[in-house]
């Protein structure tokens, strides 16, 4: 790992990174494969289990410290970012993660949120978007889609969802993923990633709330139509799609369009070519709003990553240079240092 | 009074003077107070401070509610408020003259700018006529200076422009008093040196505005009296001058040195707290580290995710910003954490009077959460105490793993006072022990003060979860067993209780039995004290307690509170520590309530215990 941060002696598996909890989520809720993605991952990041803190807010996401056996910090309603910005300031040394929902982190938690990813607090967070609130049972989220019919919307919803990516990129946050629940291998990748980097790390893993939301991601993970439908980014790779990995997209201008490669007129060097660490946002935006436009794929992978000094690394500096300066402090001194006289 | 004549002019002593300096928000009355309540510590005058300005930054000049007024009160001898109507008002505009006017004393001296009574400020001031003429003033002994001219005067060689020129016109008031009441302009010719070292032409021409206006009050005519106040018998000890705000950023900082733990602050700026944050910030090479959090939630959230990973995490705040906080305090609660929690109190409701002060939080502090979720409640009962009180609600904090809500105010928090300093090495130390044996370990067993081990990550072997549902006893679990719910409400109730076991018992000024307690609580101490002792000069026996300790109440204090007859309760608010009294003691007690956004008055609550005692009681 990047970070400052102890590293393993003896390889842990999955299994050390299991609590003794029972699980508690519906079955077959998308949330299992969440949990066993990053227990899979957890021994390859490199870090002591000792030196890892789960942090979270409240929704059915937000379970997830209890399952896993590091440190873990169940939180209130949308407050998880604040509470790891304190933590990781105050212990730079310790892995700190949020585990939230798209009610928890994009509604009451937003502003938390956004502020995290502006300072590039080196913080991973893995938001489980399932698009409907499910603890408590079924109303419609911030990244519902318009004219949603749910318990509080009876007629559909009015107003217009967050796109994550778009408001993580718009917030500055150094490091944006999208991932799948139903795509294990992908999923432990963008885990992986999102523990090597150093910054505010932000993980949109879409998934399925079978119980309030059922199949509100399927043309992304059923077997027939997830090839058409989703894009997978790799950096320095062209982005192609489809059954026969035939079809890709152009840029036009600032619009991304579909081309088939082989249809005669285009070939593979007219693909846009993914490039993550562009240090211009601008093309991480436009792949950002694809999922806007239903002829599109959806994209997911690594859509941004750029390395600028984090916060806490910025304070702990700080500290060190006036500690430098005017060497370190003494009490009495302070008490000492206006003007004083005696009687 | 002494009379002796000097320089042609009387001397008079006197035992102690409250000062009034008033002006616009832009003519630096602040600033003025400021550098006469140093001096006059220096001189060794016991001495106390209200700093009184408006909400607005910069209000439009020459208005009512521009005016910015700062009173002190010093004396010969131990005084406690900044005195409850002032003997001397420097009025540098027609709105000042008319915002203090109806608060000073019978035949007060007043000391005027009279360059600035022009038709134009006595039509913002809403002056009809000028009142320097039209009788308003009879009665008064009124000074007229024209202290604009005079500073333009004495600056009329330099090359700095009208604005700078007239700018420095505080310095003529400031230098004036200085020669009335026999201080030395020394010290803050030192600070204007210091101050605009880098703007060497401003420095030259405030130190000459400065001498301009003490030379002024030597040469004219116009005084014919100067007073003296002798120093006061203060205990021995090496002092300096001390606001609450200050003396809470350092109080906290010592507390992270007694208990060896690192210290975090997550706050947002909210007046009038934001100080705090703005010392603490500077303190960095103390291993402070300071947050200013996106909001006043963020605050308390980062300061308890600090307080997770073994920081001696603090949030301040004010009362607004306590009620966003309620939330995560109550969390705090759940996860048996131990934080600081200040509050400033500020005039409420909603924003109130952000710059005025009030005692109107105690029941949010006290229940303002959902559910059971108790939490110890202090309270600073005058500037310097804010040190103590923030080394105690630290203390109390950690070693009973519970959040504290410290209350202290906007009075004591920007009022001065003269402090004699502690020794550092003097000072007890915090014990602090985390959790470290994978042997036995459970994160909510207790101890004999029922807190609960402290782990932080980074611990091998004591990985474990903590969050806001209810916890299985032991364990730490999660549980909705009703039985472990009740038990787990009382047991955090009982633990709060027991701090009663590590607090100092309630103390009793003046006799231990009588008629009359006088029972107060936080800022309102000074106050009290005065009124305490101005009815003892006059005879009468009365005697006084100040609650400093309000969630658990101290040990004795019923027992204190059943040796009199009458307990009255003078408080900023419409009645809450008397509501807290009466429910947890069953007694009758008598309110002396004033929400003014100021002080109680020493005279009212004088008044108050002469009608209790009614008349002869007691002599
Ligand atoms: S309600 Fe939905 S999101 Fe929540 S546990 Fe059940 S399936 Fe999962």
């Amino acid at each position: 790992m990047a970070n400052n941060i102890d590293v393993n002696e003896v390889k842990l598996t999955a299994k050390d990174f299991s609590s003794d909890q029972d699980v508690r989520w519906c079955p077959g809720c998308g949330d299992y494969s969440i949990l066993a993605q990053v227990q899979r991952t957890f021994p390859d990041i490199g870090v002591k289990k000792e030196n890892i803190v789960w942090v979270s807010g409240i929704g059915c996401s937000s379970r997830f410290p209890y399952y896993m056996n590091t440190y873990g910090f169940h939180s209130i309603h949308g407050r998880a970012p604040a509470i790891a910005t304190g933590l990781k300031i105050s212990r730079p040394d310790l892995s700190v993660w949020v585990a939230t929902g798209d009610g928890d982190l994009m509604s009451i938690g937003g502003n938390h949120f956004i502020h995290a990813c502006r300072k590039n607090i080196d913080i991973k967070i893995l938001m489980f978007n399932n698009r409907i609130y499910g603890l408590t049972k079924g109303q419609y989220s911030p990244t519902s889609e318009k004219g949603k019919v749910t318990k509080t919307t009876p007629y559909g919803s009015i107003d217009y969802p967050f796109n994550p990516a778009s408001l993580a990129l718009g917030a500055e946050s150094t490091f944006v993923a999208r991932s799948l629940d139903r795509d294990p291998k992908h999923l432990q990748s963008i885990i992986k990633r999102a523990a090597d980097h150093k910054g505010t790390a932000f993980v949109e893993i879409l998934q399925n709330c079978n119980i309030f939301n059922d199949g509100a991601f399927a043309l992304l993970t059923d077997k027939e139509t997830k090839a058409d439908h989703v894009l997978v980014l790799e950096h320095s790779k062209p982005m192609l799609f489809g059954k026969e990995n035939n079809l890709g997209i152009k840029l036009d201008g600032f619009r991304p369009v579909v081309i088939d490669i082989n249809d005669g007129k285009h070939s593979v060097s007219d693909v846009w070519v993914h490039n993550e660490e562009d240090h211009h946002p601008i093309r991480s935006f436009i792949l950002a709003h694809m999922t806007d436009d239903p002829k599109l794929p959806t994209p997911i992978g690594i859509f941004r990553e750029v390395i600028k000094p984090t916060y806490d690394e910025g304070i702990t500096e700080q500290i060190e240079n006036v500690t430098k300066k005017k060497g370190r402090g003494d009490l009495q001194k302070l008490l000492f240092e206006s003007n004083t006289w005696e009687v | 009074m002494e009379e002796t004549k000097s320089n042609g002019k009387t001397v008079q002593s006197l035992n102690d003077v409250t000062v009034m300096f008033a002006g616009d928000s832009g003519d630096g009355m602040q600033l003025t107070g400021t550098q006469f309540s140093n001096t006059t510590a220096l001189v060794g005058n016991d001495l106390s401070t209200l700093p009184d300005y408006p909400a607005e930054i910069r209000a439009p000049a020459g208005t009512l509610y521009g005016v910015s007024g700062f009173q002190l009160h010093f004396s010969s001898s131990d005084i406690h408020t900044p005195g409850d109507s002032p003997d001397v008002l420097v009025a540098m505009n027609p709105a000042a003259l008319k915002v203090n006017l109806k608060n000073i004393k019978e035949h007060a001296l007043i000391i005027v700018n009279t360059d600035s009574f022009d038709p134009k400020n006595l039509k913002i001031a809403k002056y009809d006529s000028n009142p320097l003429d039209d009788g308003t003033l009879e009665g008064f002994h009124v000074i007229h200076v024209p202290i604009t001219s005079l500073t333009t005067n004495a600056l009329r060689d330099t090359n700095l422009s009208i604005k700078e020129i007239t700018r420095s016109k505080n310095f003529f008031a400031l230098g004036m008093m200085y020669w009335l009441y026999n201080r030395p302009v020394e010290p803050t010719i030192e600070w204007i040196k210091q101050k605009f070292a880098k703007n060497p032409d401003i420095a030259a021409a405030n130190e000459a505005v400065l001498k301009a206006g003490y030379y002024f009050g030597d040469q004219t005519e116009l005084f014919t009296t100067r007073y003296s106040v002798e120093s006061a018998n203060l205990p021995k000890g090496v002092y300096r001058n001390i606001s609450g705000n200050e003396a809470t950023a350092i109080g906290l900082v010592t507390a992270s040195e007694l208990s060896g733990l690192p210290l975090f602050l997550g706050s947002y700026p909210i007046t009038p707290a934001s100080e705090i944050l703005q010392y603490l910030s500077t303190y960095k090479n103390y291993g402070v580290k300071t947050f200013q959090a996106e909001d006043e939630i963020s605050g308390i959230a980062s300061a308890i995710g600090a307080s997770f990973g073994g920081s001696l995490a603090i949030t301040t705040t004010s009362g607004p910003g306590l009620a966003l906080k309620a939330e995560a305090i109550g969390l705090a609660v759940m996860t048996e954490l131990p934080l600081v929690i200040i509050n400033v109190q500020r005039g409420g409701p909603s924003t109130g009077l952000p710059t005025k002060t009030e005692q109107a939080d105690l029941l949010q502090a006290m229940y303002g959460r959902n559910g059971e979720a108790p939490v110890a409640v202090l309270a600073a009962s005058t500037p310097s105490d804010c040190f103590h009180m923030a080394i105690e609600a630290s203390r109390i904090a950690l070693n009973f793993m519970t959040p504290v809500i410290l209350l202290t105010d906007g009075y004591i928090a920007n009022g001065a006072e003269p402090w004699k300093m502690p020794l550092i090495e003097e000072l007890e130390k915090i014990e602090v022990k985390f959790a470290t044996e994978v042997e036995g370990f459970f994160p909510y067993s207790r101890n004999e003060k029922l807190s609960r081990p402290w782990a932080k990550p980074g611990t091998p072997g004591l990985e474990h979860r903590i969050g806001g549902l209810e916890k299985a006893n032991i364990t730490g679990n999660v549980s909705h067993d009703p039985d472990n719910h009740d038990l787990m409400c009382k047991l955090r109730t009982e633990k709060i209780q027991r701090i009663q076991n590590d607090i100092p018992e309630l103390e009793v000024d003046g006799p231990s039995k009588g008629d009359v307690l006088v029972l107060g609580w936080g800022g309102t101490y000074g106050s009290i004290r005065e009124a305490v002792d101005r009815v003892r000069k006059s005879g009468y026996k009365v005697s006084q307690a100040h609650l400093k300790y309000i969630n658990p109440f101290p040990k004795n204090t019923r027992e204190v509170l059943n040796n009199f007859k009458h307990i009255l309760i003078p408080e900023i608010n419409l009645g809450q520590l008397a509501r807290i009294i009466r429910s947890e003691f069953l007694l009758p007690v008598i309110q002396l309530n004033q929400v003014r956004g100021l002080p109680i008055k020493s005279v009212d609550i004088q008044n108050k215990i002469l009608e209790i005692l009614g008349g002869n009681n007691g002599k």
